[in-house]
């Protein structure tokens, strides 16, 4: 079967725009194949900083045959429309149409048979359009031409044919390239065009001219060199995955090459080091293997060039620029460990970034104030919810006091994704408890399902009010999340206070809580707490369907009304949902439906509910007698154990329930002619549904 | 590589004017008029009028000029090694830009000393925007051993116009650049002229005292009234050249698009040192580059109502 090989060959395309064109190239290829009748077996696309390539393999030589009918107007129709079908149907008279009858009578139908097209005809149109056409997220014209593409497109090889046989250039030509079989290879190492035939043929040319064509196989050689290297220096590389994906598309021959810098730079924080380094050079760097796992005077560059040196004079260069990157750093943090000038009156080194951010007038959100608003209530929430959390109180207010201080410092200006970890480093610094400052940097935790927990009570005490106030602050104000739009990330912040309440078993009435902070914020319309609840349900959902664990239960659960205890309510869904798993649960459910159908029909019928306790003396079935003894024991020791939180033994509780339940319903009519009877049983019933009903809103069910 | 007829204080690795010198014939001989800085402050090569509006337009252009380039800003008091209120850019514009251009920029490198067989130069995705000239490209930062020693861009639009054809922009950091081949870590230690002993001149001797005091100027005693009354008559200036240089009402000619476009640049400078002394707020600086961009925009119409512009 042929096979086509398509590159596009152009100046620098960005790293980061590289894996989504090539999969975007295969799309418009293949789906525009597809659409003009060629199927193919497989097709695969590649991305170089140079090239964009893609291989598709199993593709006929020409298009399959389309017969296609199309209906025309009824026999004795005005010529009018008549002259129009035979047109439209590139028919010549009615002779060549088919005569076909339906319940209306008959009509004409063309029955045209469409040859397949060559598939070097088809790409000959579908490459130049898809070219012209490409969904880059910016493009750009150059020299005198009005082609548009990422960066100057200069060849395009397309090419199509068998093994056996030299391919087809496949003919066309965009704004003067016309497509051919020449490309290049690495821009230094091999800059001499070439002719290539198949994509083997091209693939191990490039390969001989210095590219790697396959992003993965650069990717994969560079971790590789990379740990070699750091293996060789007796250390451990810090992989990071962005880095390596960006790198990887930085260079067509990828060469590892490993430098040092000065020891003393060490005294910066590591995470301040790899934040320099990565960012401005986009190098890798070391630690050591040790328990310390120090952060090691290294650091690992990936070149783009096999250099006659053995790359000494790269390595030196780029050793150089990251002296200077690493001084700026060195004097950054020793700035932010100094006075401020003009705030040396106010305190410490961070309280007086504190001042400054307060004297800025920094606006946080229109209608929400200042940053430094929203600090104070940070403050006052925390306050409230140290001792509900155990912890103290003056330590959970110091924390929340200083949480955002390092947002002013020049460290996290530079790179903001060290905030909150400077701020720690900064509090001890300057002589703050070591809960303070553990708080100062898990106060943004969990950011991520990956992300810790905190779990000092201190730390949960401001992670919990920055997070509760930034969410009833927003709710407040109905800036609410919106399908895909939650730009302040309160879908995140609802899944931080679920995770940091449940995993650390804290207990707090999440209604109580929103109406303290709901005091401090711009006044809120009715029914926003209840609002905000029905969110942390569905974030609930979403974490529980993640963990894999039954999330329809939660609102069962929640179903039951003022439900705002978490851990609580994620015992109950627990409990409910191993209950759930047994056969006296599966029964007992099937029992409560029933009994709930016949009830919701009654009620109805009666317009009124059947409230109070079943008459002993009507109760005359043994069955029913037996099920009213059931239901009244079942009942009372399921709100015990509810009231003791022990809902495994609510639910054992409800177990029981599930032989009488069903032999009642196996034996007795609950439409009794006698009208007594009959409400009576109907009170039975509603019992039923109340004892289940301690443990959750079965009706909830799905 | 470096010719080896050059005398050892013409050097390029050895000398900064020598840097600027193979440079300014690099480019000269592939075609380009040579012009001398503009007489003017500016922020940066790109304003000057040989590369903002000769991108306008479809007359092809090709031209190479040094341009100091004020960055009030950016001053350190001279205490810092590799920062600059003041500094050098080597500025290339090709209109149309030549299919070629890579290739070139790379030529140029090897000439300055900077062999690509032993140093990783690299193209680093770098999109240009100037918000006060309304302009804006697509391009890269170049990299040679993990420093930025370039800009390159594609001009797309400038003063709010599409650029067609389209410029290439090459501008070189020269102090960098004469750092990286000298191989010195302070600016200010650059050999100047490339003599040694007594004959050295350093960057330090010619300008170390122009950054302390610039620096004291831009951020401590530059006349703050006398500044916001100065952007006031510029820009004012700027907009009645532009009304006073249409000829006739149909606005088809235009007969003094340079003088008003110097009104826009000397805005644009004194904005930059009011930033610089701190008293223009968020809000306020927003509307300073509304102001000077929609002054680039006016002079740009005019420009392409000139003979230099394309007008008929």
């Amino acid at each position: 079967m042929p096979e086509l090989l398509l590159e596009l060959f152009s100046e620098e395309i960005p790293a980061r725009m590289q894996r989504k064109a090539s999969e975007d190239l295969k799309k418009m290829i293949t789906d525009g194949l597809v659409a003009a009748g060629i199927a193919y077996e497989a097709a695969k696309a590649y991305a170089t900083p140079r090239r964009l390539t893609l291989h598709v393999v199993g593709v006929p030589p020409k298009g399959m045959d389309v017969a296609e009918e199309k209906k025309g107007p009824r026999v004795g129709a005005p010529d009018q429309a008549i002259q129009g079908f035979l047109k439209g149907a590139g028919l010549a008279s009615l002779d060549q149409a088919t005569v076909v009858a339906d319940k209306k009578g008959d009509y004409y139908v063309a029955k045209i048979s469409k040859p397949g097209r060559k598939t070097v005809e088809v790409l000959s149109e579908l490459v130049p359009a898809t070219i012209r056409s490409f969904p880059w997220p910016k493009s750009q014209r150059w020299g005198a031409g009005t082609l548009r593409w990422v960066r100057p497109l200069h060849s395009i090889i397309c090419t199509f044919g068998t093994e056996t046989e030299e391919p087809e250039i496949v003919p066309f030509e965009v704004d003067g390239i016309h497509a051919g079989n020449i490309t290049r290879g690495h821009r230094f190492h091999a800059p001499e065009p070439f002719s290539v035939k198949r994509f083997d043929d091209y693939d191990q040319k490039l390969q001989n001219a210095k590219v790697v064509l396959d992003p993965e196989r650069r990717r994969h050689i560079i971790l590789e060199d990379a740990k070699t290297a750091a293996f060789a220096s007796g250390l451990e590389l810090i992989e990071d995955e962005g880095l390596l994906d960006e790198v990887s598309g930085l260079v067509e021959w990828p060469v590892t090459l490993m430098g040092s810098f000065e020891e003393a730079f060490l005294e910066v924080p590591a995470e301040v080091i790899r934040a320099t380094i990565r960012a401005n050079q986009k190098c890798f760097v070391l630690r050591s293997h040790h328990v310390d796992q120090k952060l090691a005077a290294k650091f690992l560059l990936v070149s783009n060039l096999e250099a006659k040196d053995g790359g000494k004079k790269i390595v030196a260069g780029n050793g150089r620029v990251i002296r200077a990157r690493l001084s700026d750093a060195r004097h950054f943090y020793h700035t932010d460990l100094a006075d401020l000038p003009d705030y040396k009156d106010q305190g410490k080194p961070l309280d007086q970034r504190l001042a400054k951010l307060k004297a800025l007038n920094v606006v946080f959100h229109e209608k929400l104030g200042t940053q430094g608003a929203r600090i104070d209530r940070i403050v006052r929430l925390a306050r409230e919810l140290a001792p509900l959390v155990g912890a103290d109180p003056d330590k959970a207010a110091r924390a929340a006091t200083l949480a955002k201080a390092d947002l002013m410092t020049e460290v996290v200006g530079e790179f903001p994704e060290v905030q909150g970890l400077m701020g720690r480093r900064y509090a001890l610094a300057q002589g703050e408890d070591t809960a303070v400052a553990a708080a100062i940097e898990d106060h943004y935790k969990p950011q991520g399902p990956s992300d810790r927990v905190p779990s000092e009570p201190t730390s949960i005490a401001v992670a919990l009010a920055d997070k509760l106030d930034v969410l009833t602050g927003f709710w407040a104000v109905d800036e609410k999340p919106t399908g895909s739009k939650d730009p302040f990330a309160l879908r995140r912040a609802a899944l931080g206070v679920i995770r940091i309440l449940t995993d650390n078993g804290v207990r707090l009435k999440l209604l109580d809580v929103f109406a303290t902070a709901l005091t401090a914020l711009p006044k809120a319309g009715e029914g926003t707490a209840a609002d905000l609840l029905g969110f942390f349900a569905d974030r609930l959902k979403v974490q529980l369907r993640d963990a894999g664990a039954r999330f329809d239960l939660v609102d069962a659960v929640f179903g039951l009304g003022s439900q705002d205890d978490l851990v609580l309510v994620v015992k109950r869904v627990e409990a409910l949902a191993s209950f759930l798993a047994t056969e006296d649960g599966k029964a007992l459910l099937a029992g409560y439906t029933r009994a709930a159908n016949i009830l919701k029909a009654e009620e109805k019928k009666d317009g009124k509910t059947f409230d109070g306790e079943p008459s002993a003396a009507l109760l005359a079935e043994p069955a029913e007698k037996a099920l009213g003894e059931a239901v009244a024991t079942a009942r009372a020791a399921a709100a015990a154990a509810v009231a003791g939180e022990d809902f495994a033994a609510a639910m054992s509780a409800l177990a029981g329930l599930r032989a009488p339940v069903d032999a009642f319903f196996e034996g007795i009519l609950v439409n009794a002619p006698d009208a007594a009877v009959r409400e009576n049983r109907l009170k039975l019933l509603t019992q039923i549904r109340a004892a289940c009903h301690t443990v959750a809103d079965f009706s909830r069910i799905g | 590589m470096i010719d080896p007829a050059t005398p050892p204080h013409m050097r390029p690795d050895r000398s900064f004017q020598g840097l600027i010198l193979t440079l300014q014939r690099f480019w000269a001989d592939y075609g380009c008029v040579v012009l001398q800085p503009y007489d003017m402050e500016v922020g940066a090569g790109t304003f000057h009028p040989a590369t903002t509006l000769r991108a306008l337009g479809p007359k092809p252009w090709r031209a190479a000029y040094v341009q100091p380039s004020r960055r009030p800003k950016d001053g350190r008091y001279g205490e810092n090694p590799n920062r600059l209120q003041h500094y050098y850019q080597f500025q290339v514009i090709l209109k149309p830009s030549p299919a070629d251009l890579q290739e070139l920029y790379l030529k140029s490198l090897y000439a300055i000393g900077i062999d690509p067989k032993t140093h990783d130069i690299r193209f680093v995705e770098d999109d240009w925007e100037s918000p006060t000239l309304g302009a804006w490209g697509l391009g890269w930062e170049c990299w040679c051993d993990g420093m930025e020693v370039s800009q390159f861009t594609y001009f797309q639009q400038v003063a709010g116009f599409e650029c067609s054809p389209v410029s290439g922009e090459l501008t070189y950091g020269l102090e960098r650049l004469a750092m990286y081949v000298q191989g010195v870590d302070n600016v200010y230690d650059l050999n100047f002229n490339g003599r040694d002993g007594a004959e050295k001149v350093t960057y330090g001797d010619v300008f170390l005292q122009a950054e302390k005091e610039y620096s004291r100027h831009n951020f401590e005693h530059a006349d703050v009234d006398m500044l916001f009354k100065q952007f006031e008559m510029a820009a004012e200036a700027a907009q009645k050249y532009v009304a006073a240089g249409w000829e006739g009402p149909e606005e088809k000619r235009h007969l003094m698009a340079m003088p008003a476009y110097d009104q826009c640049i000397k805005a644009s400078h004194v904005f930059n040192l009011l930033d610089a002394r701190g008293v223009i707020s968020v809000t306020e600086r927003q509307n300073y580059i509304l102001r000077v961009r929609e002054l680039a925009k006016a002079c740009g119409r005019a420009w392409l109502a000139t003979a230099g512009g394309g007008a008929e």
